[in-house]
């Protein structure tokens, strides 16, 4: 299952693509996953039992976006497939099932912006508008400098700090669209 | 009295450390038990007595789903901790993951224990980045104290506690769609039965409950089970959190007594913001129909009174609602949401939701017909009962909740193309 895309050429040079699933790496994508994503990928499939490596393609295809700049490409997730021994489709399907996974590319800063009840009852709309034209761009848009792309989110779970916003892995609550200018401010 | 249960260390010099938690008596429930070997029926039993009801919004009985696990069937056996927290209005488990992340791996090792399970998994959601390193953190610190892994304290018990990350996906709250995830899936509800119990996680009988429910088990086995029904009222035993948003001053989580004056829990959020009078309130997240601001001021925040009231305890989740609040356009943020989050795995689910958010956003946007609200309550009524897990029983009852209550607004709405509120 691990092995390196070196030995899957060895071993598909001498087996006919019949005889064994490992010839399919005459092609293999897995020189596209760095060592230490492979190191990570190893970390979380530690934690599932080992016949359960698709367990792991949550975690694979998180760690995948974040080395490359914060979107997936179907080589990376054929080489994930690849690398978790699964076959393709289900890489996609989970790729396409969850909201966090993105498959085109996003801005360095991927602002998601809550919308939902209580950050709406809360101003959100303002939120929304300012960081709409502040930008220049809508949902699912990024700017041409690449620095921004702004999403809709349902309820991040931070009601009592609407409204509220996550870029990266951070959370920002109790908006104001000075505070808002504040943090975008300070984004390298 | 408030703050003794999951909050209780609330107040100590960062709460989430292993030392901090120690030092109200944390992890001694557990060193008990491994010592002693206590039978697992006396837990169970302990966990009837206190009537925790599981606060991930379902509300059923702890100790009773405890004891539908085959803790000696052979094999590996599952506890999963439902940290998903994606129903809107709720925001309790995040704090008790970056506040009380040990109360939470207690409360799972005792669960592993008394269900014959070696194994645990916490689902966070994938958004949580803080309170998922908090939780690694403090399970790092478990493990270096010798308080899980294998042969834990030279007992002969082995329990493992790892993460799962969710995605982004609110389907993945419903506890198999959940296990589906874990498994390395799109989120879709699994149908029951085989319930978890007897074919979960891997296909290995499983138990899931919600973050706090869980980490209440050792305040209560520490307490003794009469302690904790006593703190709440008959069969509404405990303390529970409530997240209170929307139109208050002071918005947040409160940790009070099952059947507590919801005026009272309103005072603690500070009261109404600007002055403002109350108009509606949802009680229990977004999936529970809303009641009018004057029922709740004269409702207790417990399981059965708020039943009574015709509405849902839920996950404790309030969202308060002033005057100046448009219902109709309260409930198309809604519907919208339960639209974009079906699976679509079931036909009503699927094609219901999206009739529900269309109908009610046109009406919002002043393209209502005469016949809607009639037909709003048709589809709601269509959905009710004939999906595979809950979430279209979500999209369906805050609906008629809503028309129920507030009728006249929607119908202001179809009248005049326009909001009743900012006309007035
Ligand atoms: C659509 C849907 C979403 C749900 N979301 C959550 C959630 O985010 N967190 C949670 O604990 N339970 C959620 N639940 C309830 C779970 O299915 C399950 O009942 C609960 O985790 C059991 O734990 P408890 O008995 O301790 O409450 C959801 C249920 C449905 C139908
Ligand atoms: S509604 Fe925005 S975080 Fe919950």
């Amino acid at each position: 299952m691990t092995l390196s895309s070196k030995d899957a050429q060895t071993l598909s040079a001498t087996q006919s693509p019949a005889q064994s699933k490992k010839a399919k790496a005459a092609n293999s994508k897995l020189d596209l996953l760095s060592q230490n994503v492979c190191a990570e990928i190893d970390q979380w499939l530690a934690k599932y039992p080992a016949d359960w490596s698709i367990s792991a393609s949550m975690p694979a295809l998180r760690i995948v976006q974040d080395s490359n700049g914060g979107y997936l490409t179907t080589d990376l997730m054929d080489a994930i497939a690849e690398y978790l021994d699964v076959p393709a489709i289900s890489i996609y399907e989970v790729a396409t099932f969850y909201s966090m996974y993105e498959l085109k590319p996003v801005g360095r800063h991927k602002i998601c912006v809550c919308t939902n009840i209580s950050c709406m009852l809360c101003g959100s709309d303002e939120i929304v508008s300012h960081l709409k034209s502040k930008l220049g761009i809508g949902f699912g848009e990024m700017t041409g400098d690449g620095k921004f792309s702004l999403k809709e989110v349902e309820c991040l779970a931070a009601c009592g700090g609407a409204p509220m916003m996550q870029i990266g892995r951070e959370y920002y609550e109790n908006l104001t669209t000075e505070k808002v200018d504040e943090i975008l401010n300070k984004l390298a | 009295m408030a703050n003794e249960v999951c909050f209780k260390n609330h107040h100590l010099d960062k709460p989430w450390t292993l030392q901090a938690y120690q030092s109200t008596g944390g992890y001694d429930v557990w060193k008990k038990i491994l010592n002693k070997k206590t039978q697992a029926d006396e837990i169970i039993s302990e966990l009837k007595t206190s009537c925790l009801r599981g606060r991930g919004g379902a509300g059923f009985p702890t100790g009773l789903k405890w004891s539908f696990m085959p803790r000696n069937a052979p094999g590996e056996k599952y506890i999963v901790c439902n940290s998903d927290e994606g129903e809107p209005g709720t925001f309790k488990d995040r704090d008790i993951l970056r506040y009380n992340p040990h109360a939470l791996i207690e409360g799972m090792a005792i669960a592993g224990y008394t269900m014959g399970a070696s194994v645990g998994y916490n689902y966070i959601r994938g958004e949580f980045w803080e309170p998922y390193e908090h939780f690694e953190t403090a399970v790092k610190e478990a493990r270096a104290a010798g308080l899980l892994g294998k042969n834990i304290l030279g007992s002969g018990i082995d329990f493992e506690l790892y993460t799962h990350l969710g995605g982004g996906a609110y389907i993945c709250g419903e506890e198999t769609a959940l296990l589906e995830s874990i498994e390395g899936k799109k989120g879709q509800p699994r149908f029951k039965p085989p319930f978890p119990a007897s074919y979960g996680l891997f296909g290995r009988p499983t138990t899931i409950n919600n973050t706090e429910t869980l980490a209440s088990i050792p305040s209560i086995l520490q307490n003794g089970g009469k302690w904790f029904l006593e703190i709440g009222k008959p069969n509404n035993g405990g303390a529970k959190l409530f997240s209170v948003s929307g139109h208050v001053n002071k918005p947040g989580n409160y940790e009070v007594p099952l059947g507590t004056p919801f005026a009272e829990l309103l005072e603690m959020a500070g009261g109404m913001r600007d002055g403002n009078k109350i108009k509606a309130v949802i009680p229990g997240g977004s999936s529970t129909p809303m009641l009018p601001g004057d029922v709740m001021m004269d409702v207790n925040m417990d399981y059965d009174s708020i039943a009574k009231a015709g509405s849902m305890l839920g996950a404790g989740s309030v969202i308060v609602m002033d005057e100046k609040t448009c219902i109709v356009k309260a409930l198309a943020r809604i519907s919208y949401f339960y639209y974009e989050e079906s699976c679509g795995q079931c036909t009503p689910c699927r094609e219901g939701t999206g009739w529900l958010s269309r109908v009610v956003n046109r009406i919002e946007n002043g393209a209502g017909r005469p016949e809607d609200i009639d037909l709003l309550l048709d589809v709601s009524k269509k959905i009710e009962g004939r999906t595979i897990c809950g979430l279209g029983d979500a999209a369906a009852m805050p609906v008629s909740g809503a028309i129920k209550h507030f009728r006249d607004e929607f119908q202001y709405h179809v009248d005049h193309k326009k909001c009743m509120v900012s006309a007035a």
